[in-house]
């Protein structure tokens, strides 16, 4: 059995480790909050875009966008794989980048021969190297306000390379928030934009105005709403990052306590042991003389 | 009573603005424009600067944007204001900058796709997390 002094320093330790993910837990609950206030700030913009969009697309242009294009066969894709810059958040990385793998394992058994990723945040980027993925452009150190600035030029790529034809379809993988203990990985297509998320309820018939003209308008107008769509699955991202890492730390601290505990009654048993065994030997003693 | 527009200024990350309004100026790209109630649908972009809003209660609110798109229907104006300043070249210069740090990041990568390796290190993880569930709930 451990000396009483082996326990104490062990127990120590266990106590300081607590300490730790007790701060992380309390810290990740404050993010939380404000994590999931931008994840709602952040959703008016989406939907005016989208209803402009939905607009645009029912509105009889002369100019067609190429990100309104039906989605034919498949032979080339692009993933934006969203995850975070730091870990200790439970499974909440590995379970979106188990996603990610399926999916891409999936279209290689579907003779697709050149899939393209945009990394965002640490965690993913590190996967995918090790995996040997082809990362096209990635994102690191998002910070705790993510800012769409630094996701416009990653995007860019993706975009440009869709608007070229190079590839035929983009997803974006990412974490949604449920809400605070339940977060699911989910998997979209970004690209061609699907007709189910510009359905809209009215019909219109008439067209806007274009100044300078359509596909100038179009163009930047779909770009942003692309961008808006990212940016709301890192926002979403974020909050999730923040809630499981929130619950992963009160299970740690959680775990802590009751191996205290533990340790505790083992000292103390030992400590009660080593006294026991004093007397004995004191008594054993006076009854020698 | 005075004719209103409904003028609703909203950036990626946040609402800016939202209410009724009797008159808005704004940056357009070929000028300033005078948005009135009843004004036919537009779609134009914006450019730097200040958006001007005459609310309902005869206020003025000034509402800087880094450009942007508008929207424009009869009742109802939307300004989709960037968060930062915008340029094909700003773009196009961001867009390369990301690519290139992606090529250094893959400088290093094996040519194979490595499915294997990956599943069996996502799968190490799952296996972790659900001892460590197992253990808790021996624990309570």
């Amino acid at each position: 059995m451990a000396s009483g002094k082996e326990i104490r320093t062990k127990i120590k330790s266990v106590q300081n480790t607590r300490k730790i993910t007790k701060a992380m837990e309390m810290v990740a609950a404050s993010k939380m909050r404000k994590a999931q206030e931008r994840m709602k700030a952040a959703r008016p913009y989406g939907e005016k875009v989208r209803r402009i969009a939905a607009n645009l697309s029912q509105a009889n242009s002369e100019y067609r966008h190429p990100f309104l294009a039906k989605l034919a066969e498949i032979k080339r894709a692009g993933m934006v794989v969203v995850t975070t810059d730091k870990g200790l958040c439970g499974g909440l990385n590995t379970n979106v980048l188990r996603l990610a793998l399926n999916r891409m394992r999936d279209l290689e058994g579907r003779g697709v021969n050149d899939l393209r990723v945009t990394a965002i945040g640490n965690k993913g980027v590190g996967f995918m190297q090790r995996l040997g993925a082809k990362l096209v452009s990635k994102v690191v150190g998002i910070g705790d306000t993510p800012h769409l600035e630094k996701l416009i030029g990653p995007i860019k790529v993706m975009l440009d390379a869709f608007q070229a034809g190079e590839i035929d379809v983009v997803y974006v993988v990412y974490t949604r928030f449920v809400n605070t203990m339940k977060q699911e990985p989910v998997i979209e297509q970004l690209l061609p934009l699907t007709g189910e998320k510009l359905r809209d309820e009215q019909s219109h018939s008439w067209d806007y105005l274009y100044e300078p003209d359509s596909k100038a308008v179009v163009d930047e107008l779909l770009v942003r709403y692309v961008e808006a769509l990212v940016y709301q699955a890192v926002a979403e991202n974020m909050a999730s990052e923040q809630s499981a890492r929130m619950v992963a730390m009160k299970a740690a601290s959680d775990n802590a306590g009751s191996v205290i505990n533990e340790l505790q009654l083992v000292y103390n048993k030992t400590r009660q042991a080593a006294i026991t065994k004093e007397i004995a030997e004191i008594v054993g003693g006076a009854a020698a003389v | 009573m005075a004719m209103t527009i409904h003028v609703d200024v909203v950036s990626a990350e946040e609402s800016i603005f939202s209410g009724l309004a009797e008159f808005v100026v704004l940056p357009g790209e070929a000028g300033e424009l005078g948005i009135m109630p009843g004004h036919m649908p537009l779609m134009t972009r914006i450019k730097p600067g200040a958006v001007r809003v005459k609310t309902q209660a005869g206020t003025e609110e000034l509402i800087f944007v880094a450009g942007g798109m508008l929207e424009v229907q009869p009742n109802l104006v939307t300004v989709l204001a960037d968060t930062a300043i915008r340029g094909k070249d700003l773009d196009e210069a961001k867009a390369l900058d990301a690519k290139r740090k992606a090529e250094e990041a893959m400088a290093s990568r094996s040519s194979e796709l490595d499915y294997a390796r990956a599943q069996a290190e996502l799968a190490e993880a799952v296996a972790q997390l659900q001892a460590i569930q197992k253990l808790r709930k021996h624990h309570n």
